[in-house]
């Protein structure tokens, strides 16, 4: 009987090896545990009954595309398509083996902080099921915490990978900006879109980022990774040096339950052997979000023009070309998508460039140089990755500046380019909180190290208590 | 009051490199309908664009016959605007950070040299094509239905842009067709008008003679062929003086131009009022040409067309120069042997009737074939220079097919001409010299044209004068 709520990737990739348990066997267990507890959850939209590939299953978030199985990035736009082609990622994952279980479930075209705004309907927490499991990756990160998949990747834009792993009890990488390919990732902002892992463990988040980081042909904007990706050993941080950005541990509207989570796992960096000090990114954290804003829908605007209804995709109307336009996208797409289309278009406007989007480039330079600076004094900095544990399903979703709100802490990172490690640090009233750990470009190798370390002193149980 | 135009042109041509700008599908012109694309071309998902980089090459090749400033770095950026040949939304170009900048061309004339600036030359990528069944021709508003040929989508096409320094329609297709040898002749692409490899549309306004102010110009779009441009471009100036002399303004609009209907009606274009959006294409890192790339295309350079005109000018007059270097038979003048008027002459008259490939030409045979041009009844010659295009071709068949040349073959036939006219015989030796014609017209009359006149001509004189 394999028990999917508690064995990680590395451990089944060690049944695999010992003959104890096939692929097959694997992607069958995982595909019964979706039949009991997906009903309730609601993690995948799409599951695939064959098992293809002799490594351990995966779960991919539904804007990753994978040839012949359905991808529509949770939207009515792309209701029924079935790309022709796999995306980089997922090919990488087929070449070492890993068989798809499914696609998960996602604010739609990856635009939100609660997988709320899918177009099929929500997903749930599975540590509280009237909580969203956060977003835009909620899918991944609830069946991976639910073990509906031993690990899922997703992807990240302002938080999408790090939030929903927080607030699921899991381990998730956004990586440098770059490492990873975006070829057949549903683009979303493509200066920022990155894919990562969302694992159970720090290990099994080095495995699977093994499998998909490195420079692609297909994707002009990767680059070589300068190391191998090393399996993490370490149980302590001597010589670490790592930063507390005040304003990101005091920013307004973090929980109390979370500072003190967060506020012990600092100490504990202490005890580990690692030097803290506090260090400063006052431009960061009060423009990151406004800029990101500005820069997000943007690009947003810019790359969802493509779904027009002439080439795949549901088309709505026959008559002249504006009205099939309009029809199409009005009923393809959804109020998040909508909202952010004309925010982008607005200030992408002739007269309004300079002000908004170039002005948002700027400040950008501005994120980076300041990031630049504190990680000149530390080797990592730390912080919440999100300033609540998870909230009720529907609590923001009237006001999109409270939703926005709950990247935070996860976008000035991103802004920058940067890795972000988020790990589980302890409960508050019963929930998952995440620790933010973020790192120079190219610095995952150290944030798997550190990330491992404190993981081992943490002992985080990552089996939800309810379902324990 | 004197007017002068003021003309810019706007050229778009196709490059010819094996596969497309963003993707590696292949290039084939004609090839059938949607059967050239990938998902990178269909803006499928999740896509991205990788830049050719031969065509990065071509342009930069392109800009040093230009004569412009190859930048360290350039950016391209998205053009947003909806319509069906545009799969992804937006056209990946270049604007405010092209490859190619600041250059001129001197464009040589009957009088003298002109210097013509290039604003710019940037890389693009062009839309698919649109066909509309039904309702209004040609246009999608209107139509039954619309299809749409991906197999153009994504072509590489360079946009090269004047200064508005021609002053009129002659200079105008000068220009064009100048460029067009150029391209064609650096390798970067077909240039041909009807397979829509070259484009073009022209602003044109006009100015008071002597003043260097810009005035509000129109656009002409959708010309078909170099002379169609220079008529178009004539009748839009001489419209343009009539509104100002009668008072008016000239309104700034596009013109369609419709060379089977004499006017130039205006076209309901879809870049009215069109807000582009432009944005930093952010799937693609800027292009910075490494410096001993730039160099080394540089010393690729060929001797330019216009350089070429310039030289044969010299030996031939103007227009011949021109003639034989836009036409590109001046690399075939320059190896025919002879005189260089005539050959020139031939080169652009008959053998330019007979439609053979110059490339494809023995030079030396052709040389002999114009040396005895004279020699050659004129059908004979015709249907040598037809044939000088085969790999067979010898000169030596033609010189002695039928060709009489010989003083005694041709003695007879004369003295019985002089005995069937014994009064025109009498009236020439009275004076009337002119009649010498008469004699040798009955003489190639006999021979069926095959006699040597030259020969003809000297026998009966001499036989005349007894």
């Amino acid at each position: 009987m394999i028990d999917t709520l508690r064995l990680t990737a590395e451990e089944a990739a060690g049944l695999i090896e010992r003959g104890e348990a096939s692929a097959a066997e694997l992607h069958e267990a995982y595909l019964e545990a979706i039949a009991v507890r997906d009903g309730e959850l609601h993690c995948y939209l799409t599951t695939v009954e064959e098992a293809e590939g002799a490594g351990v299953p995966i779960a991919l978030k539904d804007v990753i595309s994978t040839k012949g199985v359905e991808t529509t990035a949770g939207s009515k736009i792309l209701e029924g398509y079935r790309p022709v082609f796999d995306s980089t990622v997922a090919a990488r994952c087929k070449e070492a083996g890993l068989p798809l279980i499914g696609k998960t479930n996602l604010d739609e075209f990856a635009m939100g902080s609660s997988t709320e705004n899918s177009a099929y309907g929500p997903t749930h927490n599975p540590w509280d099921p009237e909580r969203v499991p956060g977003g835009s990756s909620g899918g991944s990160a609830a069946a991976v915490a639910a073990g509906l998949a031993p690990w899922a990747l997703g992807s990240d834009t302002g938080g999408s990978i790090k939030q929903p792993a927080a607030l699921c009890g899991l381990v998730g990488l956004r990586p440098t900006y770059g490492t990873v390919s975006r070829y057949g990732i549903v683009a979303f902002a493509s200066s920022l879109d990155q894919v990562g892992p969302i694992t159970k463990t720090v290990r099994d988040c080095a495995l699977l980022y093994r499998i998909i980081a490195g420079r692609d042909p297909c994707d002009s904007t990767t680059v070589e990774l300068q190391e191998p990706v090393e399996l993490p050993e370490a149980s302590d941080l001597k010589g670490l040096r790592v930063g507390v950005p005040k304003e990101l541990n005091e920013a307004e509207g973090i929980e109390s339950g979370v500072s003190e989570q967060v506020g012990r796992a600092i100490e504990l960096c202490r005890e580990l052997g690692a030097e803290v000090g506090e260090t400063t990114l006052p431009r960061s954290v009060a423009y990151g979000m406004p800029c990101y804003y500005l820069i997000a829908p943007s690009e947003a605007s810019s790359n969802l023009a493509r779904y027009d209804g002439v080439r795949y995709g549901p088309r709505v109307g026959n008559g002249d070309i504006r009205t099939m336009y309009e029809r199409t996208r009005d009923a393809g797409f959804g109020d998040e998508p909508k909202r952010r289309i004309m925010l982008g278009t607005y200030a992408l406007s002739a007269g309004y460039y300079e002000a908004y989007y170039g002005q948002a480039q700027k400040v950008r330079t501005v994120i980076r140089d300041e990031f630049a600076a504190a990680l000149a004094d530390f080797d990592l900095l730390v912080s919440p990755t999100s300033p609540t544990v998870a909230f009720p399903l529907g609590a923001r979703t009237e006001n999109p500046i409270a939703m926005y709100l709950s990247d935070v802490l996860a976008i000035p990172p991103n802004m920058a380019g940067l890795p972000g490690l988020s790990i589980p640090c302890g409960l508050s009233e019963g929930l998952p909180v995440g620790l933010q750990l973020i790192g120079p470009q190219f610095s995952e190798n150290l944030l798997f190290r550190a990330a491992h370390a404190l993981e081992r002193a943490l002992e985080f149980d990552f089996v939800p208590t309810r379902l324990a | 009051m004197s007017w002068q135009p003021v003309i810019g042109l706007e050229i778009h041509v196709h490059l010819k490199t094996r596969t497309k700008m963003f993707c590696r599908c292949e290039l084939e012109y004609g090839a059938p309908e949607n059967t050239r694309t990938c998902p990178v071309c269909l803006a499928h998902p999740g896509t991205l664009p990788v830049p050719n980089k031969r065509a990065v090459e071509m342009t930069i090749l392109l800009g040093h016959a230009l004569g412009c400033e190859i930048v360290d770095r350039a950016v391209f950026h998205r053009k947003h605007y909806f319509y069906p040949d545009l799969p992804k939304g937006y056209q990946i170009s270049q604007y405010d950070e092209p490859l190619c900048v600041d250059g001129a061309v001197t464009l040589p004339t009957g009088a003298g040299d002109v210097e013509i600036g290039i604003v710019r030359a940037h890389l693009e990528e062009d839309a698919a094509k649109n066909v509309h069944m039904g309702g209004a021709e040609g246009r999608i508003s209107g139509a039954d239905r619309t299809l749409v040929d991906f197999n153009r989508a994504g072509t590489p096409l360079v946009e090269i842009v004047t200064a508005p320094d021609l002053d009129s329609a002659e200079h105008a297709k000068r220009f064009l067709q100048l460029l067009r040898r150029t391209v064609v002749e650096l390798g970067i692409s077909d240039a041909e008008m009807e397979k829509g490899s070259l484009r073009f549309d022209v602003n044109v306004s006009v100015r008071p003679e002597g003043s260097d102010e810009l005035r509000t110009r129109t656009e002409l779009k959708n010309m078909n062929s170099f002379n169609f441009a220079a008529k178009g471009i004539e009748r839009e100036i001489l419209r343009q003086i009539e509104i100002y002399e009668s008072g008016g303004e000239v309104v700034q609009e596009t013109m369609h131009f419709d060379p089977g209907n004499e006017s130039a009606p205006p076209l309901r274009s879809k870049e009215e009022a069109q807000d582009y959006r432009y944005l930093p294409e952010p799937d693609l890192v800027p292009v910075e040409p490494p410096r001993d790339l730039v160099e080394r295309l540089r010393a690729e350079l060929p001797e330019l067309p216009a350089a070429r005109i310039r030289r044969l000018a010299a030996e031939v007059d103007f227009d011949l120069a021109e003639g034989l270097v836009t036409s590109g038979r001046d690399r075939l003048f320059e190896q025919v042997g002879g005189d260089r008027r005539a050959v020139a002459n031939i080169l652009m008259n008959q053998f330019a009737a007979s439609g053979v490939d110059p490339g494809a030409v023995n030079a030396d045979e052709l040389a002999k074939l114009i040396e005895a041009r004279d020699r050659i009844p004129r059908q004979a010659f015709t249907e040598a220079l037809a044939a000088s295009g085969e790999p067979s071709f010898s000169a030596e068949s033609y010189l002695g097919d039928g060709q009489i040349s010989e003083a005694s073959d041709l003695e007879p036939l004369i003295d019985q001409v002089l005995a069937a006219n014994p009064q025109q015989v009498e009236s020439y030796r009275a004076g009337k010299e002119g009649l010498l014609g008469f004699f040798v017209g009955q003489v190639m009359k006999e021979t069926e044209g095959r006699a040597n006149p030259k020969l003809v001509s000297e026998l009966l004189r001499e036989k005349l004068k007894a």
